[in-house]
């Protein structure tokens, strides 16, 4: 039956969780000493901005977007957000940042367990559109806060092709970036250390890309729910050496998991990819339902999209441009329903969860038709779940689970999981 | 009553707590439905008693019960359960065969579940989280218009005038209820008019395919919503005896099935 009432046993905690909390730890103490100390500049960063240019002109850089996953994550969210309503901020637009705003005019932060007592303050703010728009409007809020510069790309979005025309518009922003961040930072960019960090940023990458790839095995090495803690670094220290130095022992930890055929869940009957925001306020809630029923959320849009692989050490600019055009969020419908038939084939899923967040219609791709047409296209079965990164309010707990339930009967009455009469 | 054991299914429901027992044959030998109150088990017990009561039979007759519902999983004395997405497409497909598309119009949700040729599920969708569309969009409208729930169908029944109500949400409809009294609407075209935006808000959820089957304690008790999805899709609405223990008798079903499969 689907429902069974007993606990889901788990395979023992992957030892790179504690080396995971020390880096994520040493991070935001450097952030804030920097900050506090002035021994470095500091910079907000969105999450898939071009952080190359920041590493390599000495900067200690702080992601907000990382914040309101930690606001969504403690919950602390739904306490913050009605600030920030109350100023103008609708409670239809990105959840993040009414958290993270709300949580700035309430004066509190989940930071406060790494010692913080609120995020550390910028000297300047570098966005790129290339996600949504929101990050532009989250960060003008700060830089009128506090009079610091607000710089950033604006970036094409809902791409199919991406042409040159393209790139030179993304590359000429970049580097127009440049005057602006040299001065804020008091020295010139050095375009060896731009190298390095976008070297860095490439082999962050790469590893991040084959620790995920570790759940193509059967039984799936990582959920995507466990990955969504591990990809910490993969955010907040791209260009960096400490975060390749982690994947490197998360790879490995994972590669011995497939070795020796052990999965993230003891027993894996069926296999889902995730399409869409996680629900941070659920996460633990979601991933002991799916474990329970033997179901391993083996791949997801979202921790995918932290793999760069466009970056090209031998021409940064350029290879940035195209590494921030490629992401999946940027493009169109249709590159981006061919990404996911090619993802359901790599990691042999049995079906589709698309969370359709509230807050996040730029990472939410239930709206226009698309889980129809991959359903019709991949043969695969699709479900829509209606939640939001951190608005819990957009989400019902009881709904959530019959949908999940009712899916996963859906798939026991389907005939074998895929792959597995081959035995894979 | 057959000789042999029974099988029970309970539906818990939001509003109501339904059940239905099938014989060692798989057929429906008896239902109950209760209120389900604020005592999830206490609704259970009453709606089991009253069945095992009209069956004429003994608890120690039924070979296991099964729950399914919103309340599926605080309920002890069931052995196992389904969701109300498989139980109410395994009830209908006792009458039907498919491809058929189940819709369920529950006091608290809508669902409309498509299920294929051989019977398997593929595909369903629930209201989001909202009232539109649902049972509680039906009580708030009654209490607008000054009736009872239970007399929201005779009201409607004396309707002249096709009215529409375009509001998304039960609020700002009930809103716009208030709005046609004061312009002189009659209460029976907007009971109407509620009941055609129930269908509406259904309809928008899901494509339906194949033979359509109506279950659901709003198809029980308010058949224009029965007649309205006919006239919106075109197509004749099957609806089973006891529609609204559709979801229970799924289950039960689901429970004989699972005893007499051969053991793993």
């Amino acid at each position: 039956m689907t429902s069974p009432r007993r606990e889901p046993g788990v395979e023992a905690p992957l030892r790179s969780g504690a080396l995971l909390k020390d880096v994520m730890a040493a991070h935001f103490a450097a952030v804030e000493r920097a900050a506090r100390d002035r021994t470095a500049p500091v910079a907000w960063c969105t999450s898939v901005g071009p952080v190359e240019l920041l590493r390599a002109l000495g900067y200690e850089v702080f992601f907000p977007e990382n914040h309101g996953a930690l606001l969504g994550a403690s919950r602390m969210a739904g306490e913050t957000m009605p600030r920030a309503h109350a100023l103008g901020y609708s409670p239809d637009i990105c959840s993040y940042l009414t958290s993270d705003i709300g949580a700035y005019l309430e004066k509190r932060t989940p930071l406060a367990r790494h010692g913080l007592s609120q995020p550390p303050r910028p000297d300047v703010l570098l966005y790129s559109t290339n996600q949504c728009r929101e990050v532009r409007d989250w960060f003008e809020f700060y830089g009128r806060e506090w009079g610091v510069p607000v710089v950033g790309v604006t970036s094409f979005r809902d791409l199919g092709e991406i042409a040159p025309l393209h790139l030179d518009a993304i590359e000429r922003q970049l580097e127009a970036l440049i005057p602006p961040l040299e001065a804020v930072a008091g020295r010139r960019l050095d375009a060896a250390r731009l190298e390095e960090a976008v070297s860095r940023s490439r082999a962050c990458s790469e590893a991040w890309r084959d620790c995920l790839a570790a759940s193509a095995a059967r039984p799936a090495a990582l959920t995507f729910f466990d990955a969504t803690i591990h990809m910490g670094p993969a955010v907040v220290l791209r260009g960096t050496a400490e975060a390749c130095t982690y994947y490197q022992h998360l790879l490995a930890e994972l590669r011995e998991r497939v070795q020796r055929g052990a999965g993230a869940l003891p027993r894996e009957r069926f296999r889902l990819y995730w399409d869409g925001m996680p629900i941070w306020g659920r996460l633990r809630d979601l991933a002991t339902l799916f474990a329970q029923l033997d179901t391993s959320v083996v791949a997801s849009t979202y921790c995918n999209s932290w793999i760069f692989e466009a970056l090209d050490p031998r021409d940064p600019l350029r290879s940035m441009a195209r590494a921030s055009l490629e992401l999946f969020i940027a493009r169109a419908e249709e590159p981006k329903q061919r990404y996911l038939e090619r993802m359901i084939r790599e990691f042999s899923v049995d079906g589709v969860v698309f969370h359709d967040s509230k807050t996040c219609p730029n990472n939410s791709n239930a709206r226009f038709g698309m889980p129809q047409r991959l359903r019709r296209s991949s043969g695969v079965p699709v479900l829509v779940l209606d939640g939001d990164l951190n608005d819990l309010r957009c989400f019902s707990d009881e709904q959530a689970r019959t949908n999940i339930e009712g899916f996963v009967e859906q798939l026991e009455g389907a005939g074998p999981p895929r792959g597995a009469e081959a035995g894979s | 009553v057959t000789a042999g054991p029974c099988y029970a299914g309970l539906d818990c429901g939001s509003w109501n707590t339904k059940a239905a027992l099938v014989d060692a044959e798989g057929r429906l030998i008896a239902t109950a439905v209760v209120r389900t109150g604020a005592d999830l088990h206490a609704a259970a017990d009453r709606a089991l008693s009253e069945l095992l009561e009209r069956a004429g039979v003994t608890r120690g007759d039924v070979a296991a019960l099964w729950s399914t519902g919103f309340g599926r999983h605080a309920l002890t004395l069931a052995s196992g359960s389904r969701t109300e997405l498989d139980s109410h497409a395994r009830g209908a497909l006792r009458y039907v065969e498919g491809p058929l598309t189940v819709i369920d119009i529950g006091g608290q949700d809508a669902k409309i579940i498509l299920v294929d040729a051989e019977g398997r599920r593929i595909g369903h969708k629930m209201n989001r989280k909202c009232a539109a569309g649902t049972g509680s969009f039906l009580e708030e409208m009654a209490l607008r218009l000054d009736v009872g729930i239970g007399e929201l169908p005779a009201l409607a029944a004396g309707f002249t005038e096709e009215l529409q109500l375009g509001s998304f949400c039960t609020v700002f409809t009930g809103t716009e209820v208030l709005a046609l009294i004061r312009q002189g609407k009659r209460p029976p075209d907007l009971a109407r008019a509620a009941y055609r935006s129930v269908v509406k808000r259904v309809l928008e959820m899901e494509r339906v395919e194949g033979r359509i089957v109506a279950t659901g304690g709003v198809v029980a008790h308010h058949p224009m919503v029965v007649e309205l999805l006919e006239k919106a899709t075109g197509a004749s609405v099957f609806v089973p005896e006891h529609p609204q223990e559709i979801g229970a008798l799924g289950v039960a079903v689901a429970a004989r099935e699972a005893a007499l499969a051969p053991a793993a």
